[in-house]
């Protein structure tokens, strides 16, 4: 019997075994977690413990959780808090990171290697640290905001005379510290991907009569589009979810999803809601994210075909 | 220096075409373009050829507009274009590495710089269908560069460059990538383009064959320098430095000194030789003046008699390759030098009684006027 298992492994288990090996992380660390949450969505609340209980009225599913999802405007506020706050962040991060990216293609391979460790440097430090700075910085009593407010005040008439500027507990000092958070997450895909270009390209354009701004629309631009997406994803899925940033540093009237979520399983002790709100959130990122990967499969096959004789 | 081949080639036009004065482009502390001058004609295929480091790349940035010069000006058809950028240069490039953009179909790539023509669509359109059939792809439109041979890429690359009709086109290295018999068959093909199109094209390359057989000038570069400007047959039978001599094609070179003229030749004596051997002079020549002479392999005649007249070496066989239609034989002088000698086989003969045989004893000899003189 050990025989014949031996032998199998050696003919073929080895090479299944590595390819199944994600598969299986993915079952045991995602599919399952997630069937547990899915289920728990369709439970009834109690005051057991652990706190929720199949039977009742509606034994196995109760859409209850789901129903006030979709009535209670709470949730979806924070949605499109969530949604909201995550797009802008991922904005602001590719306008700020895409110029970054392309700038540590262009200098010197010394520079490079400096920069980049610059733009690591940050995740040395505790990523809860590093909040809690710019929570500092944007109180109404650091340098930081007495500086802006001198600034505001010597720029504008004084009937707008301001005594701080109020950057805590708003949507924009969550926006400020996720991009500030997520920055790098934008930089090193896009870097990987425009380091990749043949510069060669570039002249070839501004050979053809472009020029330099052109040459960036034409050629870079369309062929950076994968790091664009890839950086894209990195910050607006976690962006989406985040729960830290807005506890610390957001506004507690109109939470983020992540919040929400938190809440409800400690706070109001309702995990069949918790876990409704969670696999809402799940189907709000990943049906985008097919939806988008569907066509642009099908757009390939598309052009594969019709560039075949 | 008054060296015909660097001059102005004899005035046919006004202005020469291309004009290259004193440029010198510094790298840092690295000259790698060294105080250099020439024109270039209208309808010429001109070759820069030199190793890798030379300058020639370089040197054809600059006419490209990729670079700008330390010092020096570059006039292309009577204007100043030191400092004109790419992209308003009527210079276009066929790049090494062809530089195809790899989101756009053939037929985007060909058009590309037509966007920069005042033109109305259709006759965008009609321009690249007529470059699509100069280089016969029209099949391949609508493939992207990906999808297509090295070959097909070679074309696109040059339909491109040629798309706006430009009045010089450059080519890096055009053939470097493409394997032998395509090689063969491109080089033509590029040759017939130019004389359909007439447009002066400038070609950088390593392989001399190609330099040779392409080009109606060339230019030698070495050290960021132009060692002799002239056609094929000027660089390969009358180089007029040591390093043009040994970098085109294969030679003997012997140290020597002049030791009489008498009329058209000089008799220079060589220790490596024993004797002295004859040569037809060239100017500037003294008695007691050191000198290298130069023969190329297929210069000397090979046999086992000792023929009559001058410049007679004797020696024996170290080695021979037979090659079909010629061999080369590796000859050892009683002084310890080896020489190549080429000889063509012109009469059928097995591997016993051809011209020599391995460790035979044999006469090589050579016409005064087949040695090359070099003082430089």
């Amino acid at each position: 019997m050990t025989a014949r298992l031996s032998d199998w492994f050696n003919k073929r288990g080895w090479a299944a075994l590595i390819i199944w090996l994600p598969y299986i992380w993915l079952v045991v660390f995602f599919l399952i977690p997630f069937v547990i949450v899915l289920g728990m969505s369709f439970a009834t609340r109690t005051s057991t413990a652990p706190p929720f209980g199949f039977g009742g009225e509606d034994p196995i599913l109760n859409l209850e959780s789901y129903q006030r999802l979709f009535s209670d405007t709470l949730y979806i506020r924070a949605y499109l808090t969530s949604v909201g706050n995550a797009v802008v962040a991922t904005v602001f991060c590719l306008l700020i990171g895409y110029p970054m990216a392309l700038g540590l293609t262009r200098v010197s391979s010394t520079w490079r290697t400096i920069l980049l460790m610059l733009v690591i440097l940050p995740f040395w430090t505790s990523f809860l640290l590093r909040v809690y700075a710019w929570m500092g910085l944007m109180g109404t009593n650091s340098w930081f905001n007495r500086l802006l407010t001198d600034i505001w005040n010597a720029l504008t008439p004084e009937a707008w005379e301001i005594a701080h500027v109020t950057m805590m507990n708003t949507n924009f000092a969550v926006v400020l510290v996720m991009v500030y958070s997520y920055l790098p997450f934008m930089i090193l895909p896009l870097y990987a991907n425009l380091e990749r270009l043949d510069p060669a390209l570039d002249e070839a354009a501004m050979d053809l009569g472009s020029r330099p701004l052109r040459v960036f629309w034409d050629v870079t631009l369309p062929q950076s589009i994968p790091g664009i997406i890839a950086g894209g994803m990195l910050v607006f899925i976690p962006a989406c979810g985040e729960l830290i940033i807005p506890s610390l540093v957001g506004d507690a009237s109109s939470p983020m999803i992540g919040r929400v979520i938190s809440d409800e399983f400690t706070s109001s002790r309702d995990w069949p809601m918790a876990s409704a709100v969670a696999v809402a959130l799940l189907v709000l990122l990943v049906v985008p994210l097919m939806v988008y990967s569907y066509f642009e499969s099908r757009a390939n096959a598309v052009k594969a075909t019709k560039g075949a004789p | 220096m008054p060296d015909a081949a660097l001059a102005p080639a004899p005035a046919q036009t006004p202005l020469p075409f291309v004009r290259i004065q004193g440029v010198t482009k510094n790298f840092g502390t690295f000259k790698a373009v060294d105080d250099v001058s020439f024109d270039i004609q209208k309808g010429e295929i001109f070759s820069l050829l030199g190793g890798s480091g030379c300058g020639k790349t370089t040197l054809l940035r600059m006419l490209a507009g990729f670079e700008e010069p330390t010092a020096g000006t570059v006039w292309i058809d009577g204007q100043d274009m030191t400092s004109v950028p790419a992209y308003d240069r009527p210079v276009h490039m066929m790049f090494q590495s062809y530089a195809l953009f790899p989101h756009m179909t053939v037929e985007k790539n060909i058009g590309y710089g037509l966007k920069h023509e005042p033109m109305t669509k259709a006759q965008r359109a009609d321009r690249v269908r007529e470059m699509l059939d100069l280089v016969q792809l029209t099949p391949f439109a609508a493939r992207k560069p990906h999808q297509i041979s090295g070959g097909q890429r070679q074309r696109v690359a040059l339909a491109r460059a040629l798309a706006r009709a430009p009045k010089l086109l450059l080519l890096d290295e055009p053939l470097a990538a493409l394997d032998k018999k395509l090689r063969e068959h491109t080089q033509f093909e590029l040759m017939n383009i130019q004389d359909r199109t007439g447009i002066t094209f400038v070609v950088v390359t390593h392989d001399q064959e190609e330099a040779m057989t392409l080009s109606s000038r060339l230019a030698v570069m070495d050290k960021g320098r132009i060692m002799q400007i002239g056609t094929s047959t000027e660089i390969y039978e009358y180089p007029k430095k040591k390093f043009v001599a040994s970098f085109i094609g294969s030679i003997n070179s012997f140290d020597g000194t002049v030791s009489q003229i008498t009329g058209p030749e000089a008799l220079i004596d060589i220790p490596d030789l024993g004797s002295p051997m004859r040569a037809t002079a060239i100017a500037g020549l003294a008695p007691g003046q050191p000198v290298t002479l130069a023969v190329r392999p297929e210069k000397l005649s090979i046999g086992r008699d000792r023929p009559e007249g001058a410049n007679v070496i004797r020696g024996q066989v170290e080695g021979v390759a037979y090659f079909g239609k010629d061999s080369l034989y590796r000859v050892r002088l009683p002084g310890g030098r080896v020489l190549s000698v080429s000889a063509v086989n012109a009469r059928r003969a097995g591997e016993h009684d051809r011209v020599a045989d391995w460790d035979d004893e044999v006469w090589l000899a050579f016409a005064p006027s087949s040695a090359i003189l070099l003082t430089e």
